[in-house]
């Protein structure tokens, strides 16, 4: 029997220490008009090869495309000492370290990795991981609520140039506690926030402004007059980073032109050594004040001594969390990103402060080569010319969907359409290259889009029919 | 034996108040309470100015498995709170009737208090619980 | 055995140098966004970061190394198969973004889960997107609320919860702005129905229930619940926290519950990680199909597609930024597919014998079940509240001795109803030898109790760490590394 060790005789000699006839038996309590009849509807079983072979069928018929699209999500190489210490079985199969001291290993490695990502965002404490960026983001709103105590409003200020799930989800998440959320406009000519889009809230209460740094576009906010908007207009600001873009750009903590830093920080850990996977699992982080860390939701683990004066970690500050404050906790949040912290710990150990920085310029450079290629295309161009990280936005002189549709017959993910979310900017893509892509990749990706923009326009039917069939949120 | 002083005042939720000469009225846990508590590592007071109804969470105490409102015992208004509690929660361990009083509220009608428990009624409340 | 931080093993220009691009031109930004100062990342080499985080590993306990009977957690073993085919190449290297035209076997795998997961559950709808048992909750008592408003039935925002639910029930509860009433149980277990019929009316949202329920005993009126909640027009809810007992017995759609959530890392055997990721995918009945989350993937003919906010329009919405734990998700399916038909009623069966043996013979040594008349489930709580009184060793005493025998400690303290309590829950892939040897150390710490009690209440001896000081952890907060501090 799959994964059950019992012999006959084991049931045998169980069922007699029970007292009871049959396994059967034991369901007696569950009344007898409920019980399921057979589960018609499940295939039979297959052998472990056989799920090998059918697995491998579909992964083959998936493949593996060029992808040029981040909008989130990105492409980097993981050491291959990272999964491999993963997946070990202590890592993997052990749960939450609620007993401390069988779980030394997780614990000591959860502080590991909240005190590299408090230094990488420039803050003070971190906690142990959220489901994922977008989530941590409403979350933070959440928590500004919760810990701005001046403020009355639970209004927050969104920048357009968010990433646009974030902002979906962030409002799914928070939609029944009564937050709002006003969107603030992004400059046209630079694709970036615009204090005076600010401005237009001044004297308002507004509970926190959200930064994305970089924003969804790719660009670089001017987020130390962000941040000291908020700071002089008595808002919370909440920063949304890549972490791997921090190894080379401006912490979250240091932003303002004094450098006082903002509130709170979240954003999506998958840079840091978890792979693309189809979206997930990934992780969310956030760090923040220590002045504000009663206010956190999820797990926190801390430094003590046990009862030899022997230094030990364990989780603490648990009396915020589900288990103990029940409905007045500061968030359901329950079982969180583990494993992929894990992953992430490993990765940031290995490459070290200069080695984030060399992937994280590698990537930019990589981007700034395929902007160079592609845009050498009639029919492309670049759309905002500012100072970005790895990801451009370039519209071409036709529907984006067809094109894409063109570029994946052709094994290339070209990128993410922004006509659903942005249809002001008209026929424009969101690409990326990230330090995985050689000049041979960004060439082949130009001579197949060349190839397609030198064919007629694609017929409008055509176009919207791919747009309907990708997988672009709304 | 958890020592509960005659001259105070009690709620079923293990606040004690005392009225004080100059008409406000202190409020803190019973040593019942914090021994069922175990090692406070954190107290939550209240803003001083804020109103309060009587029976309003007011302040948290948390150890290191529980976290508990505070109820208020009257209505009024919040005039003090014990900040040295901020940085030695241990004080309600350690002295839950006097240095670790948690905050005084003054009250719209003194008279409230007389519907709180006695020291007898609390007590009869601390052996039920067990 | 310990072993020191990573930042300690850190040496001033030292790297894993093959780690990094070769290629690396120098980062183009402007001096206003550039940092100035790197960020405190170790600086160690391949080796010392390996053979760092391997002894980090050995010093934990996991399935894969010690039994593991956390009741309500369900830590059965997790199949190697179901990693190594999750992590195919083709399927780590899928952008989420990818068109649906290269993801058609990926979709393939997400679109028979779904199926698989409503002929378990007996529910109408199925959908993976969220990441844990508290998403799920979340997506759940957002989608009650949803179908009470889209019929302007504004009122109804009580949330009922047993007292012995887990904390996450409550907690969900208020986070989508409802409020939150709970029922007591009975003396045997079950839910007070007379206390729920007092409680029910136009205010009534839903109500919130495991089963069987935390007290791991199955909720044998739930019949008259479901029609008592239905009746005042309310929704009912289950927690699939510990549907790893009833699978292929009892579905939850034909006990009455309009809206499931279930931990794929529970009955589905996906790891739990030390902590994560889990996947809290939902069910739900005809009434709340509109309102699930998003994205879904559907199937037209022989292909298959996203369904989004297009598909939807009544959704609640999403609950990540993109699918989910898709990795999840795939490991769930490989399991499903190994285990077929067959095997899945199995997974009921030898859990509860595997329980009731167990508890069978803890009762025969002398310990004391909560729930003397009732049969156990897939898990059941003796209580030590006589040794706590007599003997003043605790549940807490006897987990951490336990770690010393070699056996992560069961639940402890959960539910709050019961004292002294553990929570055990042995799961269906353990064998009889090892049931045995956990009920002989138990046996064997009773007897030290009553012999050396101090020698229990100092436990565990043989552990990287004694008893951790918690109240220092929680009072002295230090939550990060900070160079020259330690």
């Amino acid at each position: 029997m799959p994964f059950i060790p019992h012999t006959e005789n084991d049931v045998k000699e169980m069922l007699a220490v029970i007292g009871a006839p049959s396994i059967e038996a034991l369901f007696d309590e569950i009344p007898a008009a409920l019980r399921t009849r057979a589960l018609t509807g499940l295939p039979e079983a297959l052998s472990e090869m056989e799920v090998t072979q059918l697995m491998e069928r579909r992964a083959a018929r998936d493949g593996r495309p060029l992808t040029f699209v981040g909008a989130g999500a990105y492409e980097h190489h993981i050491p291959a000492a990272v999964w491999a210490i993963v997946t070990r079985g202590e890592f993997y199969s052990a749960y939450t370290p609620y007993q401390a001291e069988a779980s030394q290993g997780t614990l000591q490695l959860l502080y590991e990795y909240q005190s590299m990502m408090a230094s990488l965002t420039g803050m003070e404490v971190s906690n142990a991981s959220l489901y994922d960026g977008a989530s941590a983001l409403a979350e933070a709103c959440l928590m500004a609520v919760r810990a701005h105590r001046k403020s009355r409003s639970a209004r927050i200020l969104v920048p357009a140039t968010l990433h646009p799930t974030y902002r979906q989800v962030a409002h799914t998440l928070t939609a029944g506690q009564r937050l709002s959320f006003d969107v603030l406009p992004y400059d046209p000519a630079t694709g970036t926030t615009q204090r005076a889009a600010l401005d237009a809230y001044a004297g308002e209460d507004i509970t926190a402004v959200v930064i994305q740094q970089p924003n969804f576009f790719g660009l670089l906010e001017d987020v130390d007059a962000l941040t000291d908007w908020a700071r002089a207009n008595g808002a919370m600001a909440i920063a949304v980073v890549n972490p791997l873009s921090l190894a080379i750009l401006k912490p979250p903590g240091e932003w303002g032109a004094q450098g006082a830093g903002v509130d709170i920080v979240v954003g999506d850990g998958q840079p840091l050594g978890v792979p693309l996977s189809s979206g997930g699992p990934y992780f969310g982080f956030m760090t923040t004040r220590r002045e504000h860390v009663r206010q956190m939701p999820g797990r926190l683990v801390g430094r003590t001594v046990d009862l030899q004066g022997k230094p030990g970690y364990t989780l603490t500050l648990q009396a915020r969390e589900q288990h103990i404050r029940r409905s007045k906790a500061t968030s359901n949040i329950c079982t969180n990103q583990g494993l992929l912290v894990t992953a992430a710990t490993i990765h940031m150990a290995l490459l070290g402060a200069a080695g984030l920085a060399r992937v994280a310029a590698a990537s930019q450079a990589r981007t700034r080569e395929l902007v160079e290629a592609l845009t050498a295309i009639d029919g492309v161009e670049l759309v905002f010319d500012g100072p970005r990280f790895h990801e451009a936005v370039l519209r071409l002189d036709r529907p984006v969907a067809g094109v894409l549709q063109a570029l994946a017959a052709r094994g290339i993910v070209g990128g993410y359409d922004l006509s659903a979310h942005y249809p002001e900017l008209g026929d424009t893509v969101l690409v990326c290259a990230t330090e995985t892509k050689t000049t041979e990749h960004i060439q082949a990706y130009a001579q197949a889009l060349r190839a397609i923009m030198a064919d007629a326009q694609p017929d409008a039917a055509a176009s919207r029919d791919a747009r309907s069939g990708s997988s672009a949120a709304k | 034996m958890a020592s509960i002083p005659a001259e105070l005042k009690y709620l079923e939720s293990h606040e004690w108040a005392r009225l004080e000469a100059d008409g406000s009225v202190t409020v803190g846990i019973s040593d019942h309470a914090q021994a069922a508590l175990g090692d406070l590592v954190f107290v939550e007071v209240p803003e001083v100015g804020r109103s309060v109804d009587k029976g309003a969470a007011t302040a948290v105490v948390e150890s290191v498995k529980a976290a508990s409102d505070i109820y208020s015992p009257v209505t009024g208004e919040v005039i003090a709170v014990n900040e040295a509690l901020g940085s030695t929660p241990e004080l309600v361990n350690q002295d839950p009737y006097g240095a670790g009083w948690l905050f005084k509220v003054k009250p719209a009608d003194p008279g409230e208090l007389d519907a709180l428990l006695d020291a007898d009624a609390y007590a009869d409340v601390v052996k039920r619980e067990g | 055995m310990s072993e020191p931080l990573i930042f300690e093993h850190s040496r001033p220009g030292r790297t894993a140098v093959v780690q990094h691009p070769s290629r690396a031109p120098s980062a183009d930004v402007p001096q206003q966004f550039r940092r100035t100062r790197p960020p405190a990342l170790p600086e160690v080499s391949e080796l010392q970061a390996v053979r760092h985080y391997t002894r980090l590993s050995q010093l934990n306990f996991s399935i894969d190394t010690h039994f593991y009977p956390l009741g309500s957690c369900t830590m059965k073993y997790n199949p190697r198969a179901c990693n190594q085919l999750a992590m195919l190449p083709e399927f780590l290297a899928r952008h989420p973004l990818a068109p649906a035209e290269l993801s058609q076997g990926f979709l393939a795998c997400l679109y028979e889960l779904q199926e698989m997961l409503k002929e378990v559950t007996g529910m109408r709808g199925v959908s993976l997107t969220p990441m844990a048992g508290a998403q799920g909750e979340f997506a759940g008592v957002a989608m009650i609320r949803a179908y009470h408003q889209a019929r302007g039935d504004h009122e109804r925002t009580e949330i009922i919860v047993p007292d012995a639910a887990h904390g996450t029930n409550p907690a969900t509860a208020t986070m989508c702005g409802c409020t939150v009433v709970e029922v007591e149980s009975l003396p045997n277990g079950d839910i007070d129905l007379e206390a729920l019929a007092r409680m029910v009316g136009p205010r009534t949202a839903g109500i919130m229930l495991t089963n069987p329920s935390t007290l791991g005993v199955f909720e044998r009126r739930i019949r008259e619940v479901a029609g008592l909640v239905h009746a005042a027009g309310g929704l009912l809810y289950y927690d699939g926290a510990n549907l790893n007992a009833i699978l292929g017995k009892v579905r939850p759609g034909d006990m009455g519950f309009d809206v499931i959530h279930m931990n794929l890392h529970k009955t589905f055997s996906t790891p739990h990680g030390g902590g994560g990721p889990g996947s809290g995918a939902v069910g739900v009945g005809e009434r709340l199909l509109p309102f699930m989350p998003v994205p879904l993937v559907g199937k037209e003919g022989d292909r298959y597609r996203w369904l989004d906010e297009r598909d939807l329009p009544q959704t609640i919405g999403r609950l990540s930024a993109f699918m989910g734990n898709a990795g999840v998700l795939l490991r769930a399916y490989v399991y499903m597919r190994m285990l077929g038909r067959a095997g899945m009623q199995r997974v009921a069966e030898y859990a509860t014998l595997n329980a009731n043996y167990l508890l069978a013979r803890l009762v025969q040594a002398g310990f004391e079940p909560a729930y003397p008349e009732r049969r156990a489930s897939h898990e059941f709580i003796i209580t030590l509240k006589r040794q706590a009184r007599e003997q003043d060793v605790t549940a807490m005493d006897f987990a951490k001795r336990l770690l010393d025998f070699g056996f992560h400690a069961p639940t402890t303290y959960f539910p709050l109803l019961v004292p002294e309590c553990l929570l055990i829950e042995p799961t269906e892939t353990e064998t009889k030898e090892t049931l045995d040897a956990f009920v002989d150390a138990l046996v064997a710490i009773q007897r030290e109790a009553e012999q050396d009690a101090a020698k229990v209440k100092g436990a565990p001896y043989t552990l990287p760490v004694r008893r951790l000081d918690d109240v220092r952890a929680a009072k002295q907060l230090d939550l990060a590394y900070v160079p020259g501090e330690h």
